[in-house]
């Protein structure tokens, strides 16, 4: 529900996905190294050292530009952000001011109310991540922090939207779809950590903006955004009045908190980095091929493998989503729907559910599990049992078993044909429930389903429902005659 | 490469050293053996390089500047590290952390900054050449008062990497010797694009001096003999400047009315890039400690106050002031009006003359203590000033002496033309020394 009289605009920093930092030629691949591994005296920013720019991060932020639909200016220019922070080793940032990369631009998105929505932007620029602050000890025994640069210098584009959104959840949406173009064009990780960081503006229509800060993951946007709002309409309410302000978002506890340090209220002095010559990269823009992005994708998944719209939002929302589906339908047409309705609507979910990346599970072993239910040798309720031990095992780092292993070792092929015995738990279930059986004499709707369920309990889901709803029915006209 | 050891202990009674480097090794190459001084602004790997700043005590750089580099694989031996004004900061080498540096033709006199020391060392033969920076002057200015030779290359002749910034948009290292030949010897092996520095470009310098001016148009300034500058001083520069016309140029009047701009323009640039550069020192990771016990507001804050001097504290405060928004309109913004002003004055002339001749400083070296007052200090700049604002080649070569001072003479150049600047001045030194 589009919530009347919000508006939202959001500033995006992600880390470019370089090899080499933005001004060194430190490798940005950090993430799984012990602090102070990955600097130089460059990214130290020890005294006499200079910055060169990295030729490809400029690159990378120009197909986001052209992907974005923005106009890179002729000439851009880099600028020195001065403050004071341990975490930042020069004491300024070197980032862009006043002559960012790019201009202008949009990204549509689906509105509240359905349908495209477009989003416009800003500017797009080029900036430094400074390093980072770990803090230690507690508050008894004093606290300290300890810094480590490996961070310190890898690329950031920072990309401005205008006030265009007008709820949380179509922030969320802007984000998501951000994220996938960004994906698209190879030039973003988003399972990397701290790869992305969000300010987001809101407002109420007729009080003043409140800047948000610190949000660093997809959800949180939603959470700090809708956080706002209540706690703004709260304030007009009780007649109070919304104050401009910076506020940070406590991620753990989902609220956010004014920020009145002393700190905050900076005057950054920019101007122009002397030790950086201006950029004239315009004429780059024509040299740049775009990938297919994700509403081209979206369009060619209903057109080619017959997706409903919304499984084709899904799976082209993501990359890797994507990716994954189209490998899996690669050997068999048959498996389009199949796929497309067991990744959107179950896959995700149980991803979700235990925190894993999609790039944990093999296509391959997806699509024999596809074969599997296509040919009617298990049900859907064992599929998702087949399903959920190859997670395990991958979450687990346990030996993986193929979907013929699981079915055979758990005896998971469907009973049918196997009449006698079914016909034996059917006879039981009949037995065991007479209230049930006098209901669907009855006419009692749901009667059917009860003894379904009980006969599926008693298979532990290896039967087809539609067969055992014929055959109950069938065993109680026979009782009945 | 073979490396061998020269001795070095030299009896340093002007304070020019802060380092002295007394079994420097040594390769083979142009400079094979030759102990170079270096002003204590760049950077040197494993040898102490503080910008005679108390706060960078003890700091060692783990890398060499690119101008050292060049220097080893000359052959050079790294004699030792020169005193300066702290961060360069000054024209008398008095506002060094640990102590000035005297003139060796009068230790009752300053020998100019800020690469005072360099100078000292190269007058006084302790070395034969030293570097120095220049960011309003500091190379030729201490040349004109010690008597020897001081170039500052156009900007981006020479890679800035190692060199701890003051102000990056106007300064250079440069060359320091005691005669022309010298200068365009070391001049030769620290020149040329290094990927390090994108400022720099790709104009390496293999220049042979020649002494044939024959027909060169030389343009003289009115600015540069007007109020200021001491008649005495003038007077020798004119001589000078006789002699070059006796060696078949000619001189051509001009004016550049923009000058009356340049010093405060000058000031504006260099103050706002310092407090920018200057910000990183704050005990954390190298020299001065901070003290970890405390807030990093109040460590920074003791560190820094601690560590910088009087006159680097005034330059960063106006540099703040001047980049504080509100602010930067009326003093950063002008600045570059004025300085792009100077840029086009110096086009104009240059595009009908060969060279500008004119006095490198407006008077000798003061005597110690004499300036206290930073603005008349600050006004010793006025003919310096100019060439870095235009991004130009200036050289200082002595030309006589004024109450037993030397005097230098200075011949500004068009844009990547340091090659003609140095050979103005070698033909005059050839003319004076046969």
């Amino acid at each position: 529900m589009t919530e009347t009289g919000i508006i939202v605009g959001l500033e995006v920093h992600c880390q470019l996905d370089t090899k080499s930092k933005l001004f060194c030629g430190c490798s940005t691949d950090y993430r799984d190294d012990g602090p102070n591994t990955h600097v130089c005296p460059v990214c130290l920013g020890l005294p006499g050292t200079m910055p060169v720019i990295n030729k490809r991060a400029i690159e990378y932020a120009m197909r986001v530009a052209k992907a974005l639909n923005c106009t890179v200016i002729h000439e851009s220019e880099f600028s020195r952000k001065n403050y004071f922070y341990p975490d930042l080793d020069k004491a300024y940032q070197i980032t862009q001011y006043d002559k960012p990369l790019a201009l202008g631009g949009y990204l549509e998105i689906e509105s509240d109310e359905g349908g495209e929505k477009r989003v416009q932007l800003t500017r797009i620029h080029v900036e430094e991540d400074p390093g980072r602050l770990v803090h230690m000890g507690n508050p008894e025994r004093g606290k300290y922090s300890l810094v480590d640069y490996n961070r310190a210098g890898i690329p950031l584009i920072e990309i401005v939207s205008e006030p265009d959104m007008r709820s949380a959840k179509e922030a969320r949406k802007f984000l998501n779809k951000l994220r996938a173009t960004l994906e698209y064009l190879s030039v973003f990780d988003s399972e990397k950590e701290g790869s992305l960081r969000v300010d987001a503006n809101i407002s109420i229509v007729g009080s003043e903006r409140v800047e948000v800060k610190n949000i660093s993951s997809y959800k949180g946007v939603e959470k700090a955004l809708n956080f706002e709002v209540t706690r703004q309409k709260n304030l007009i309410r009780r007649g109070l009045k919304v104050e401009r302000e910076t506020r940070h978002f406590l991620e753990g506890r989902g609220i956010t908190q004014s920020s009145r340090s002393k700190e905050q209220e900076h005057d950054y002095r920019y101007f122009p980095e002397p030790d950086l010559r201006p950029l004239h990269v315009q004429s780059w823009v024509k040299d740049i091929i775009l990938p297919e992005l994700p509403d081209a994708r979206r369009e060619r998944f209903v057109a080619q493998y017959t997706c409903s719209l919304n499984h084709a939002r899904t799976l082209t929302g993501e990359l890797r989503l994507a990716n994954f589906f189209e490998r899996v339908v690669a050997p068999d047409a048959a498996l389009y729907t199949p796929a497309a309705t067991w990744i959107a609507d179950t896959l995700i979910g149980e991803l979700n559910y235990r925190g894993m990346s999609i790039d944990t599970l093999d296509p391959g072993s997806f699509t024999s599990l596809l074969v599997l239910l296509a040919t009617g040798t298990i049900t859907d309720k064992s599929g998702i049992e087949v399903l959920r031990v190859m997670l395990d095992q991958r979450r687990d780092a346990q030996p993986c078993e193929t979907p013929d292993a699981i079915v055979t070792r758990l005896n998971l092929k469907k009973t049918s044909g196997d009449s006698s015995a079914l016909a034996a738990i059917i006879q039981e279930v009949i037995a065991e429930n007479p209230k049930a059986v006098e209901d669907y004499h009855a006419g009692k709707n749901g009667a059917m389903n009860f003894l379904v369920g009980c006969a599926m309990k008693k298979t532990r889901g290896r039967s087809d429902p539609k067969e055992l709803n014929r055959e109950i029915a069938q065993a109680l006209t026979n009782t009945e005659a | 490469m073979a490396e061998h050891t020269i001795h070095f202990e030299p009896d340093d009674r002007y304070h020019a050293f802060l380092t002295i480097c007394k079994k420097p090794v040594h390769g083979t190459g142009v400079l094979a053996g030759i102990p170079v001084a270096v002003k204590d602004n760049i950077s040197t790997q494993g040898i102490e390089t503080t910008c005679a700043s108390k706060i960078l005590k003890g700091y060692i750089p783990p890398y060499d500047a690119h101008v050292v580099t060049k220097l080893k694989l000359a052959g050079a031996a790294i004699a030792g590290k020169t005193n300066m004004d702290e961060f360069g900061m000054g024209t008398t080498t008095e506002n060094s952390g640990f102590g000035p540096t005297t003139n060796p033709h009068d230790t009752n006199r300053v020998p100019g900054g800020s690469s005072g020391g360099s100078a000292a060392a190269v007058a006084s033969g302790m070395v034969p050449m030293a570097l120095g920076t220049d960011t309003g002057g500091s190379i030729r200015c201490p040349a004109a008062f010690c008597g020897c030779v001081g170039l500052k290359p156009s900007y981006g002749r020479v890679s800035r990497y190692g060199l701890i910034a003051y102000a990056n948009s106007l300064e250079q290292i440069g060359p320091m010797a005691q005669n022309v030949t010298d200068v365009s010897r070391l001049m030769q092996v620290i020149a040329g694009y290094d990927r390090r520095d994108t400022t720099s470009y790709d104009r390496p310098y293999t220049l042979i001096p020649d002494a044939h001016i024959s027909g060169l148009k030389m343009g003289i300034p009115e600015e540069y003999f007007g109020a200021g500058v001491d008649p005495k001083v003038a007077t020798v520069v004119q001589r000078a400047i006789a002699k070059l016309e006796a060696l078949g140029a000619t001189t051509v009047p001009c004016s550049i009315p923009s000058m009356e701009y340049a010093l405060a323009a000058y000031y504006v640039i260099c103050t706002s890039e310092a407090s920018s550069n200057l910000a990183r020192f704050d005990g954390v990771r190298y020299g001065l400690a901070a003290d970890t016990k405390k807030s990093w507001h109040d460590a920074y804050r003791e560190v820094r106050r601690a560590g910088f001097g009087t006159e680097v504290r005034r330059r960063i405060m106006l540099g703040t002031f001047a980049l504080s928004s509100g602010y930067y309109g009326k003093y950063y913004a002008k600045a570059q009006i004025a300085r792009e002003n100077v840029r086009k004055d110096f086009a104009r002339i240059l595009s009908g003359v060969d060279v500008i001749v004119g006095p490198t400083m407006p008077t000798i070296a003061f005597k110690l203590g004499e300036k206290s007052d930073p603005l008349s200090m600050y006004l010793s700049d006025i003919l310096t000033v100019p060439a870095n604002l235009a991004g130009i080649p200036a050289i200082s070569v002595p030309c006589g002496k004024v109450e037993g001072m030397p005097v230098g003479l200075q011949i500004m150049g068009r844009p990547f033309e340091d090659e003609r600047v140095i050979d103005v001045a070698f033909a005059y030194e050839q003319a004076v020394s046969t």
